[in-house]
């Protein structure tokens, strides 16, 4: 899986998440009315600039981004069309810049340290009943399970394949997703029988809801693969 | 918010991402048009977890996007997601799954058919009433103009709500009888 992440030193990556997150949105506020195909030119000239200093790696972050290239040359047409050259120019760059920009901070921050930016955002919405432990737990629980579901997605096709020269069809998806889902629940099994209970903080220690479960032995044994 | 519902919605917001990589064999090409996977897990988050859970699956993959993990198709991901054309499709996932869960569970159909209406109107309507407009604003083009540029699109689309409708119907079928160890 290609990261998001660029493991680089370079005074952006040195800066705290939530400093560039604040200068990417006021950057953005500045940037988006500008009109002047010249300034977006120059200001695209200077993110490139900054993505060519990262080295080999930075140009190759750049060149994942081609994949926007179709969609960016059907808008240039339909305004070349529509409206004139310079009207096709302005929104182009524009959502070329606003894109690289962006992705600047993506990639010269941590996920964990975009996570942890976040959950300063979302302290106040804890005395509401939110727990950003559960919001933690669910991302890094996704970020897991993707690598583990593709993985588990070709043992299944290669299976098929070693057996069948018919096409992968929609039965070997759908057993694909049903055993998904269970293993689902035995993880959900296996995080209860490690002391995560999902409902309801301890009183007394808020925000550090971990607490022995004692439901565990009237649940099955978790499965073993 | 029980454990079990917690996990199967990061599970089915993390098939939303693995769906991201498969390239499409086994979903017929329309027109030439390359079609994405992606909202095929959407539509099968509004049809196996609901209506919230299935926003709420979509609300996760979203975040995790955002966070940085180049989980949208295409290896896209990151805050630049946000500025890109597309970002109306992205965040029209949350929604959309939403009122497929909804409609599923509402209309006094034959199983497969409510799904597959709930699919085209949730997954494939209202993520277009989304990213249409949202394509429309940051391209700087007529509404008319996103329409038709999206519309190649539809038939791909339309062909993964019948089969996010069928998968569903044989997922849950296994799902909601208890797993015996």
């Amino acid at each position: 899986m290609i990261g998001g992440y660029l493991d680089l030193r370079s005074p952006l990556h040195r800066l705290p998440a939530g400093v560039k997150l604040i200068g990417l949105a006021l950057l953005s506020l500045v940037l988006l009315p500008v009109e002047s195909p010249l300034v977006l030119v120059l200001a695209l000239a200077a993110v490139i600039l900054v993505y060519a200093s990262f080295g080999r790696r930075g140009v190759a972050r750049l060149r994942q981004w081609l994949v926007l290239a179709p969609l960016l040359a059907a808008i240039a047409a339909l305004q070349i069309w529509a409206a004139s050259w310079s009207v096709a120019a302005t929104s182009v760059l524009r959502i070329a810049l606003m894109v690289l920009l962006a992705d600047l901070v993506t990639l010269s921050t941590r996920l964990q340290d975009m996570m942890d930016a976040l959950t300063v955002v979302l302290r106040p919405f804890e005395r509401f009943g939110f727990e950003s432990r559960r919001l933690s737990l669910a991302v890094a629980l996704v970020i897991r399970f993707v690598p583990v579901l593709l993985a588990n997605w070709r043992a299944r096709e290669e299976a098929w394949r070693a057996r069948s020269s018919r096409r992968v069809g929609l039965a070997l998806v759908g057993a694909f997703f049903s055993g998904a889902l269970r293993s689902a629940d035995q993880v959900a099994e296996a995080l209860e029988a490690r002391g995560f209970a999902a409902t309801g903080r301890v009183p007394g220690e808020a925000g550090q809801g971990m607490r022995p479960v004692v439901r565990q032995q009237t649940r099955q044994e978790t499965r073993e693969d | 918010m029980e454990t079990r519902a917690l996990v199967r919605i990061a599970l089915v917001a993390a098939l939303i991402g693995a769906l991201g990589f498969v390239p499409p064999v086994f979903l017929p090409i329309a027109a030439g048009v390359p079609v994405s996977a992606q909202t095929l897990g959407v539509m099968l988050a509004g049809l196996l977890l609901g209506a919230r859970g299935g926003a709420a699956a979509c609300a996760l993959f979203a975040l995790v996007v955002l966070l940085g993990a180049p989980l949208l198709s295409g290896g896209r991901g990151g805050l630049g997601v946000l500025a890109g054309p597309t970002v109306g499709f992205f965040l029209g996932f949350i929604p959309g799954a939403f009122v497929t869960g909804w409609l599923a569970q509402r209309l006094r159909l034959p199983a497969l058919v409510s799904a597959i209406l709930a699919a085209v109107v949730g997954g494939v309507g209202v993520i277009y009433l989304c990213g249409v407009p949202a394509l429309a604003l940051v391209a700087g083009i007529s509404l008319q103009q996103a329409l038709i540029g999206s519309a190649v699109f539809l038939p791909g689309d339309l062909l993964k709500a019948v089969a996010a409708a069928v998968l569903a119907s044989t997922v849950l079928k296994s799902w909601r009888i208890p797993a015996r160890a």
